[in-house]
């Protein structure tokens, strides 16, 4: 096995064992669009409105608020140490923090998504189209975060930092990922425009994330 | 035997590998009487067949209340009584009542299409399920979180207890919500007493749905306890080797 | 190992830290087989050394380059050729001292199916390999954690305080391991307040104030 899949395989194996963190993003998504309506009413046609809208911010916090740990864990025990002083590049192995990362945390929401969307009375044939532009999102989420998160770390401060410092960031990805949702279940704009910027999005971040948060994690180092 | 013998572990995985087999097939009588009752009980004039989701959706409900009940009792004993048992008691109740509390939500859904015309409505009363389950898994999180089930033990505890204080204000709460903005347009069962025929067969599967949670609470205790030998052994065996 | 001679060399090393000069002007050469002992008060920048070798840190001037080795370790750099065992001992609970032993090797570039037996087996952890690491004294942990150094051949070993946490049965051993690998052609350089069980080691002193070193 070459080190990129060991660090993937490390990862989800860390987060599947008892006292990881997977699963919990998906609890987190799951909670916070069951407490949507709470906020605004039950009326369904209202819900089946902004349904999509709602699932998409609720997978935006959920992967970005269980970045949070993702070099915290590694930092404090010594292991961030030892990653740097691999065979691979960083960037690479960063990379695959990320992969394990997305794998764990962001995949199981997106499986989740087409219950919660029955509660907010969003179409079945509708959810395989919020699901779709969950699954080309999401990487550009927790590629994107994958900055905040090395920020976060070599500045010994986690949790709402990172946020304040990604969300910003992931404007473009909320911006499309929610008129491709919109588009494939309301209309009348058509689905391909946003949804191929939408995967656009995903494929830069999957280049430019893993190299400034590389280059995050060499700068910060003391 | 008294109660405090109980507390022994291993006294009381006697007692489960003696009681057990017996609780499993009173489980099965009753479930199998009940549901033959159930098949007898009469169809709704409007529902049709439909109407028998209830018979596992409303004692669905009534054991994931239970549940939590058998938490709050287990966190009295952890935090009051530091009785030994009482923290494997709670969180082998943990699982089986989201368990419990997720069949009535799913039934609850099956149910809705038919009557609703939609999966799901924000109904209170299903609200505070839907509540009780995010209140479950939160618990749920609790115990996964912790790798020293020692130091989980407090903290689970008073998070069941607090859950508990809580219930009634959510309760008290999404009723509240749910009035002011959806007056009772929705169908509900009640109002009118119920008609024996439908009561007995309910009464019958609420007894049997009981024993299930007692039954599954007693292996899951006795996995738990094991669990936690098998743990110390394991340590055992690390200390054993040459630091 | 190869036989071929490895030099690491540093020429007016300095480094500074959060705006303070921790030390400067520094020179000193350790080839195959040799070892060098840092020592020096608390502060003195001991670990940041080592740290520094292994290219966690920068150096704010001066050079730090390993020479000759295996065909193709000019290319590689030296935090690539070098083990660092510091305070930390980046063992992951979770996991069973097999697992970590094992993803280390993989992570760390052994050849390709590597056993990892052997060097559990060095440091006493072979009965211990499938047991989650959550249930290690810190003793063994930092044993699991000097496990790597034997599993992943690397020529330099850049020791910070590696006794600590040992017993003195464990301390004899990793100094078995510690000639063993100079015997094959390794250097060390190790931080250390007390002796650790290095022969016949050169000395490099630290000194908190003007940062020379001798």
């Amino acid at each position: 096995m070459n080190p990129f899949l060991a660090l993937i395989g490390r990862d989800m194996r860390l987060a599947i064992r008892v006292g990881g963190g997977a699963l919990m993003g998906a609890l987190f998504y799951f909670t916070v669009v069951a407490m949507t309506p709470f906020a605004i009413g039950p009326d369904l046609n209202l819900l089946a409105r902004i349904g999509p809208a709602i699932l998409w911010l609720g997978a935006l916090l959920a992967s970005l608020l269980a970045l949070d740990r993702l070099f915290a864990t590694d930092h404090e025990d010594g292991s961030l140490d030892l990653l740097m002083m691999g065979t691979m590049p960083l960037e690479l192995a960063v990379a695959a923090k990320a992969i394990a990362h997305w794998l764990t945390t962001a995949l199981p929401l997106i499986v989740i998504t087409p219950v919660l969307g029955l509660m907010l009375n969003v179409e079945m044939s509708a959810m395989g189209w919020v699901a779709l532009t969950l699954l080309a999102g999401t990487p550009a989420l927790t590629f994107i975060g994958l900055i905040g998160a090395a920020l976060a770390v070599t500045l010994r401060r986690g949790g709402l930092l990172l946020a304040v410092l990604v969300l910003p960031l992931t404007v473009p990805v909320l911006i499309f990922g929610v008129a491709a949702a919109n588009a494939a279940i309301i209309g009348p704009a058509p689905f391909g425009p946003p949804f191929t910027i939408l995967c656009a999005l995903s494929l830069a971040s999957l280049v430019l994330g893993p190299v400034a948060a590389a280059a995050a994690l060499r700068q910060g180092l003391e | 035997m008294a109660v405090i013998d109980l507390a022994n572990p291993t006294r009381f995985l006697t007692l489960v590998n003696r009681v057990l087999p017996w609780l499993i097939g009173a489980t099965a009588l009753v479930f199998a009487y009940g549901l033959y009752r159930v098949a007898g009980a009469p169809d709704d004039y409007q529902q049709g067949a439909t109407v028998k989701i209830m018979y596992l959706h409303v004692p669905g409900a009534w054991l994931g209340m239970m549940g939590w009940g058998v938490m709050t009792v287990a966190a009295l004993g952890t935090l009051v009584w530091r009785h030994p048992l009482a923290d494997v008691a709670g969180k082998a109740a943990a699982p089986i009542g989201a368990g419990f509390t997720f069949i009535c939500l799913a039934t609850g859904m099956l149910w809705g299409r038919p009557m609703w015309g939609t999966y799901w409505v924000w109904d209170a009363r299903l609200t505070s399920v839907l509540v009780l389950f995010l209140l479950y898994l939160g618990m749920l999180a609790l115990y996964w979180t912790a790798e020293d089930p020692n130091r989980s033990a407090r903290a689970a505890a008073i998070l069941a207890l607090v859950g508990a204080v809580n219930i009634p204000i959510i309760k008290f709460s999404v009723d509240w919500w749910n009035t002011l903005h959806q007056p009772a347009s929705v169908v509900r069962m009640g109002g009118a007493a119920i008609d024996a025929s439908i009561l007995v067969p309910l009464l019958i599967m609420a007894l049997a749905f009981t024993l299930l949670f007692f039954t599954l609470h007693f292996a899951a205790m006795r996995n738990e306890i094991l669990r936690r030998r098998v743990r110390s052994m394991r340590m055992m065996q690390a200390r054993e080797v040459p630091v | 190992m190869s036989t071929d001679l490895i030099e690491l060399c540093a020429k007016d090393l300095a480094c500074e830290r959060g705006g303070r000069l921790v030390f400067s002007g520094l020179n000193f050469a350790v080839s195959s087989g040799e070892a060098l002992v840092v020592t020096g008060r608390n502060g003195a920048g001991k670990s940041t050394l080592l740290r520094l070798i292994a290219g966690l840190l920068r150096k704010s001037a001066g050079e730090l380059d390993l020479t000759g080795g295996a065909a193709g370790a000019d290319e590689a750099t030296v935090a690539e050729q070098s083990h660092y065992l510091g305070h930390l001992d980046a063992v992951k609970p979770a996991l069973s001292v097999g697992e970590n032993l094992r993803f280390w090797t993989t992570y760390l570039g052994a050849p390709r199916g590597a056993p990892i037996r052997p060097a559990l087996e060095a440091i006493d952890l072979a009965q211990l390999s499938d047991l989650p690491a959550a249930y290690l004294s810190a003793g063994q942990r930092r044993r699991l954690s000097i496990a790597r150094l034997v599993a992943v051949p690397r020529p330099l070993w850049l020791l910070d305080e590696p006794t600590s946490a040992l017993d003195t049965q464990s301390q004899s051993r990793l100094a078995e391991l510690m000639r063993n690998h100079r015997a094959g052609g390794g250097m060390i350089v190790a931080a250390a307040h007390g002796p650790i069980g290095l022969d016949d080691s050169r000395e490099l002193k630290l000194d908190a104030q003007a940062g020379a070193g001798s």
